[in-house]
């Protein structure tokens, strides 16, 4: 047994790296599929939508805790693919944040009054360009605040895929704790560390929501 | 031959029929005026000439070409028929400048000085050139409006529909659309308009057309119209309209 020493808080601070792999692995690949899903949820096709919302209640009615275990534990077991910690993580992450933006994304686009479209379809724009040049900007903008919410709630996540080995911030704690014997100081800097983190993010948020909610 | 053709046109919405047999002309150059209480169809016809609306039977042609919500050149069409709403339906998170050249520059592929150009040159016409970098929500709704159909001048429609385009307005700026309307007129553009403005259908349409129930009820010179209405119908909405 040590005690508690400057290494352990770099230790500690090094795996936030891996948080944020974590974090850049969902949105990298969330944000595309949750725009794909906001789109067939606000498209004409029935079999889109049916789609859509099928995998969104699926997603969503599993705690990401279910979605970490279900692609590391459960995908060898079923599909007899071995998969590495990083890849099941990235996997559950990305699907848990698609899911969550999609919806997000999904309300922003609905509150884009419909006259919007009416008015670029009768310039003779496209779809497309209907949807890319005049709805998007007001959705986005619209959708920002609860984005950035979002991202919050995401970096907490992380903390989960200590659960099935993987050494971020929170699994980091984990070791830490059992090296040194003092579970309520590393996990009290963990916290802390967390807190630093997101901090920055919901006060951002708070602000956008303001500052929007005043413009229009 | 007539720039559109109204056909014997049906349209409803669930069970309710809102144009019950709609037959109508407009020759190029003619201001057609559509008048009629709420619920008589008039926007609703307006609508089906731009494709809005799925018409349910009957035919309607612009230029001979007949239009259906899923014609194979709905967006070169739409670009010909101009269309102006009570709402403005400016893009509000764009200048002014980039609600009006966005169609034309994603359309035709106009180059972003010729833009600006063909933007001061449409905008001169309503009296707006000096509004060109404001953003819509600096403009007062006499302003947007005119903005909305500079908008519409800048894909040189050869027609131009206008729904109800003064209705939200406050009543001190009517007048200035009205005016820029006035002016369109003058110049030639053949213009559907649905409006409650009795003012401009008796002195600047060239017909005008009384609705009621779905239907065309009379139709005829605003002179000849409004002197000698020959239905109870468009007797007592002349008396109400006053």
């Amino acid at each position: 047994m040590r005690s508690f020493s400057l290494g352990d808080f770099l230790s500690l601070l090094s795996a936030l790296q891996w948080t944020a792999v974590l974090v850049v692995i969902a949105l990298g690949f969330g944000a595309p599929l949750a725009l794909l899903l906001a789109l067939m949820r606000t498209s004409a096709s029935r079999a889109l939508r049916w789609t859509a919302t099928a995998f969104l209640q699926l997603v969503q009615g599993v705690p990401l805790l279910g979605l970490l275990m279900f692609f590391y534990f459960g995908m060898p077991v079923f599909l007899g693919v071995e998969m590495p910690p990083l890849v099941a993580v990235g996997i559950a992450m990305t699907v848990y944040t698609a899911s969550f933006l999609g919806e997000i994304w999904r309300g922003g686009i609905e509150a884009v009054k419909h006259e919007q479209w009416e008015a670029a379809a009768c310039l003779g724009l496209s779809t497309w360009h209907q949807f890319r040049y005049v709805i998007a900007p007001q959705a986005f903008r619209m959708a920002l605040p609860p984005t950035v919410g979002f991202l919050v709630q995401l970096i907490k996540g992380t903390s989960l895929a200590s659960i099935v080995g993987f050494v971020e911030l929170a699994r980091a704690g984990q070791l830490v704790s059992a090296a040194t014997f003092q579970p309520l100081l590393v996990y009290s800097i963990v916290a802390a560390i967390y807190f630093a983190a997101c901090l920055p993010l919901t006060l951002w948020a708070r602000s956008l929501e303001v500052r929007l909610n005043g413009a229009r | 031959m007539a720039l559109v053709d109204i056909r014997n046109v049906t349209k409803s919405y669930g069970s309710t029929q809102v144009l019950k047999g709609v037959s109508l002309d407009i020759k190029e150059g003619e201001i057609v005026t559509i008048i009629g209480k709420s619920g008589s169809g008039k926007s609703t016809l307006l609508r089906c000439i731009n494709a809005l609306e799925r018409i349910d039977g009957g035919e309607i042609t612009v230029e001979g070409q007949s239009v259906r919500t899923d014609m194979p050149n709905l967006r070169d069409f739409r670009q010909r028929v101009g269309i102006v709403f009570q709402a403005f339906n400016l893009f509000p998170h764009m200048t002014v400048e980039r609600n009006i050249t966005l169609a034309p520059v994603l359309n035709k592929r106009i180059a972003k000085s010729e833009g600006r150009a063909l933007a001061l040159d449409v905008l001169a016409r309503v009296g707006l050139a000096d509004k060109i970098d404001a953003y819509p929500a600096q403009l007062s709704g006499g302003q947007q409006q005119r903005v909305a159909i500079a908008r519409c001048l800048a894909m040189r429609p050869h027609l131009m529909l206008f729904d109800e385009v003064t209705s939200a307005l406050d009543p001190e700026l009517v007048g200035e659309v009205l005016k820029v309307m006035e002016d369109m007129a003058r110049q030639g553009m053949t213009m559907v308009l649905v409006t409650h403005e009795m003012g401009f259908a008796r002195n600047v349409a060239s017909k005008i057309v009384f609705m009621h129930q779905g239907r065309v009820w009379e139709e005829g010179p605003p002179a000849e119209l409004f002197a000698n209405p020959r239905t109870p119908e468009l007797q007592s909405f002349i008396a109400s309209a006053r």
